[in-house]
């Protein structure tokens, strides 16, 4: 077959048909300076790759994540030099944490002015080298191909995570030619030895009292499944961690919801009353464990995930596996024996109506009905099995984690890790956008109050996100701790704002409306998913209302506020 | 406690920031850091001598480990390994204290690599222990400044830390 003659185009058009090449259909980002020929050659391949303009960068970074973590795919976020690129490190860091695959890709000043301050020069990769798996400096467009794939196969092998590649602007110009390569496996995975798996059979056969605990990892891997049939066939309950949500279908009964700071009452005490709890994809966070001094202390520990450095990190662990997760725990699955423990299912149902009790009591705390709990009931009762439910962080978060019900996993989305405020509304729209299913953002005043200017680009491109602002006029997580344990000084934390967020919203040319009872909530709610078009519903909460329960600062896993009267704790 | 760890790195750029910035943000306790090109071009060596308990050692194995340039971690164990270290020494050249500094530095094997009218800089290389007991001998006759490697290290015997593939 005779040679094709190659055609000579620029560093900027192969970054471009590299990620084309690489599966990317839809890449977020903001133009500038440094970028304009990685734009030119965007423009160029319009018909091939979707670029979503946001208003802010950091915007594209989180909506670039919030894609990846509804889809799987990475996501690709596109920034100038200098403060476009800083203004990715919020949203990488975000990633980071939450082990999500991005590639973001910075333009930067021509490599003959590295070094002199040049107008927005900024070293980017010496700034992101602590939030980013991995991270490029281009010097050599003959190297830009590879550099380029080289950081998607980091971004998703093992356990994913941002990759920053820094491309300097000369080498965007200079001349260069394409050769075809295909779209790059994850590095390969080791297999968890046969002898631990097989250790972690006879510990998990051996144990009275045992306690699944998954996260992210397990989430990401869509082991719910097995998940459940382990748990079936030990006779165990689950519990998960905040990234672990959406991994186990609400409604099982075996499941007992997110553990930890503001968890679910009854999968934070069996945690502590278990014999054994067995960590599947989790990293054992502190916001899950309270103080690891005493987490864990009467448990035997195991753990299986794919980063090694997880093992022993937080807690120290009896057995860690480390590999392949899915393998493993189907083979775990596979060769334990049907166990029987009645008395640990006696002890979980006391727990489970000790929580009932619990739900019960704030219920009838609120005769007025609009409290959150109930908004996420009917967010429940409204949503389809399809809808992406986003959240940012604070009280709204913890509520909507509480009582959300998801059925499959990647339909929550939320940061876990960083904890980032403004974090939500990029986020909902790049998922939204790439799984082309409609997004719920709960969201409270002050993290909204942080990016949304992205209401700009929800309304441009049509994004049909339903934001629920739940609009208590203070940053509430804070606020609760200040009234717990500094004697209710409120410092800074009650927002005094006059800010009117419908007609924000609707000066964005969004749809807005502010409700003040649940009637009127379900019947926005419904009026706003129909609709297809960007919708704020604006619903005010009492000032004072508290996620509990609450676990003691520096608290052990199961020192928890449960009730308003234990106020005087403080 | 001790540990000497020998790390094989691709030979890029940052990559020494890469493993340095580890230590910073992972809060490990480092004595040591070395780091030169291998018989390979493309490959730095580096040594590190960590003083850290044994999840210090376990986390800074792992940490590296994860670290996309790093291609071999090897805990170096003791008695298996040799250990070499240079030092520099610049101390004065009087004639009260000249014998007694060449006596010492005859005893711990040094050279004498620089003589000048008023001072002397001695080279000495051996295992960090002979280093720092040549330095408490001439610390109490006078250190104008010295400079100190860090430890290298391999292991005794054939093995090798890093085949290539």
């Amino acid at each position: 077959m005779a040679k094709r003659k190659k055609r000579t185009i620029n560093g900027a058009q192969l970054a471009v048909q590299i990620l084309i090449e690489q599966g990317v259909d839809t890449v977020f980002g903001y133009p500038g300076g440094m970028v304009v020929d990685l734009y030119d050659a965007l423009y160029q391949s319009g018909d091939k790759i979707r670029h979503i303009l946001t208003a802010h960068e950091q915007g594209a970074a989180h909506a670039a994540d919030g894609y990846a973590r509804a889809t799987g795919k990475t996501g690709v976020v596109i920034a100038t030099s200098g403060p476009g690129a800083t203004n990715l490190v919020t949203g990488l860091a975000t990633a980071m944490l939450d082990s999500v695959p991005m590639v973001a890709i910075t333009g930067n000043v021509p490599t003959w002015q590295i070094g002199k301050d040049a107008f927005q020069e900024i070293n980017i990769t010496g700034i992101t080298l602590p939030i980013t798996k991995h991270n490029y400096f281009v010097q050599d467009v003959n190297e830009l191909a590879d550099t380029i794939r080289e950081a998607f196969q980091i971004a998703k092998s093992g356990r994913p995570g941002p990759v920053l590649i820094d491309i300097p602007k000369d080498i965007q110009l200079a001349a260069c030619s394409y050769e075809p390569q295909p779209v790059v496996d994850p590095f390969d995975t080791p297999k968890v030895p046969e002898d631990q798996i097989q250790q972690a059979v006879a510990l998990l056969q051996n144990a009275k009292r045992p306690y699944l605990y998954v996260g992210g990892g397990a989430a990401a891997c869509g082991l719910g499944e097995q998940v459940l049939l382990l748990a079936e066939k030990l006779d165990a309950f689950i519990g998960c961690s905040l990234m672990g949500l959406s991994a186990i279908p609400r409604k099982e009964s075996r499941f007992l919801g997110m553990e930890g700071m503001h968890g679910a009452l009854a999968a934070t005490l069996a945690c502590k009353q278990a014999d054994l709890i067995f960590g599947i994809g989790v990293r054992f966070s502190d916001r899950a464990t309270g103080n690891t001094d005493r987490f864990g202390k009467d448990a035997v520990i195991l753990q299986l995930d794919t980063d090694l450095s997880e093992i022993n990190k937080n807690v120290k662990v009896r057995l860690g596996m480390i590999g392949d997760i899915t393998e493993a725990l189907f083979a775990i699955v596979d060769a334990v024996a049907p166990q029987s423990h009645p008395l640990w299912q006696q002890t979980v149902a006391s727990l489970k109506e000790q929580q009932t009790a619990t739900v019960r009591k704030v219920k009838a705390e609120h005769p007025a009905s609009l409290y959150p709990a109930a908004l996420i009931d009917v967010v429940n009762e409204t949503k389809d099995a399809d809808t992406i439910i986003a959240t940012d962080v604070g009280q709204h978060q913890m509520w909507t984690a509480q009582s959300i019900e998801l059925s499959r996993p990647r339909k929550f989305i939320s940061s876990g890790g960083l904890g980032t405020m403004g974090f939500g509304l990029g986020a909902a729209i790049g998922a939204s956008i790439g799984t082309g299913c409609r997004a719920i953002l709960v969201t409270g005043d002050g993290s909204f109050g942080m990016n949304l200017t992205e209401l700009a680009t929800a309304v441009t491109y049509g994004v049909p996100v339903v934001i629920i602002l739940l609009n208590n006029g203070t940053l509430g997580l804070v606020r609760q701790t200040q009234r717990f344990f500094f004697g209710g000084r409120y410092a800074e934390t009650t927002l005094n704002r006059r800010t009117d967020f419908v007609r924000v919203a609707e000066a964005f040319g969004a749809h807005a409306q502010r409700v003040t009872d649940l009637d009127s909530f379900r019947a926005a709610l419904q009026t706003a998913l129909q609709s297809n078009r960007p919708t704020l519903i604006e619903v005010p909460v009492d000032i004072d209302e508290p996620v509990l329960p609450m676990r003691l600062p520096g608290g052990a896993v199961d020192e928890l506020i449960t009730d308003l009267s234990q106020e005087e704790l403080s | 406690m001790r540990s000497v760890i020998a790390v094989y790195v691709e030979n890029k750029y940052g990559v020494l920031t890469r493993v340095a910035g580890l230590f910073m943000r992972k809060g490990f306790n480092i004595d040591s850091l070395t780091v030169g090109e291998t018989e390979d071009p493309a490959y730095s060596r580096m040594t590190i001598t960590l003083n850290g308990d044994d999840y210090a050692r376990e986390q800074l194995i792992n940490q590296l480990k994860k670290l996309h340039n790093v291609k071999e971690v090897k805990l170096l164990e003791k008695e298996q390994n040799v250990e070499r270290e240079l030092l520099l020494v610049k101390v004065p050249n009087h004639p009260e204290t000249r014998s007694e500094i060449m006596a010492a530095a005859d005893v711990y094997r040094g050279k004498i690599i620089d003589y000048s009218v008023d001072a002397m800089v001695i080279e000495v290389t051996g295992e960090p222990l002979k280093i720092q007991a040549f330095i408490d001998v001439v610390k109490p006759i006078g250190i104008i400044e010295m400079c100190r490697t860090g430890v290298v290290s391999l292991e005794r015997g054939a093995t090798v830390l890093h085949t290539q593939n």
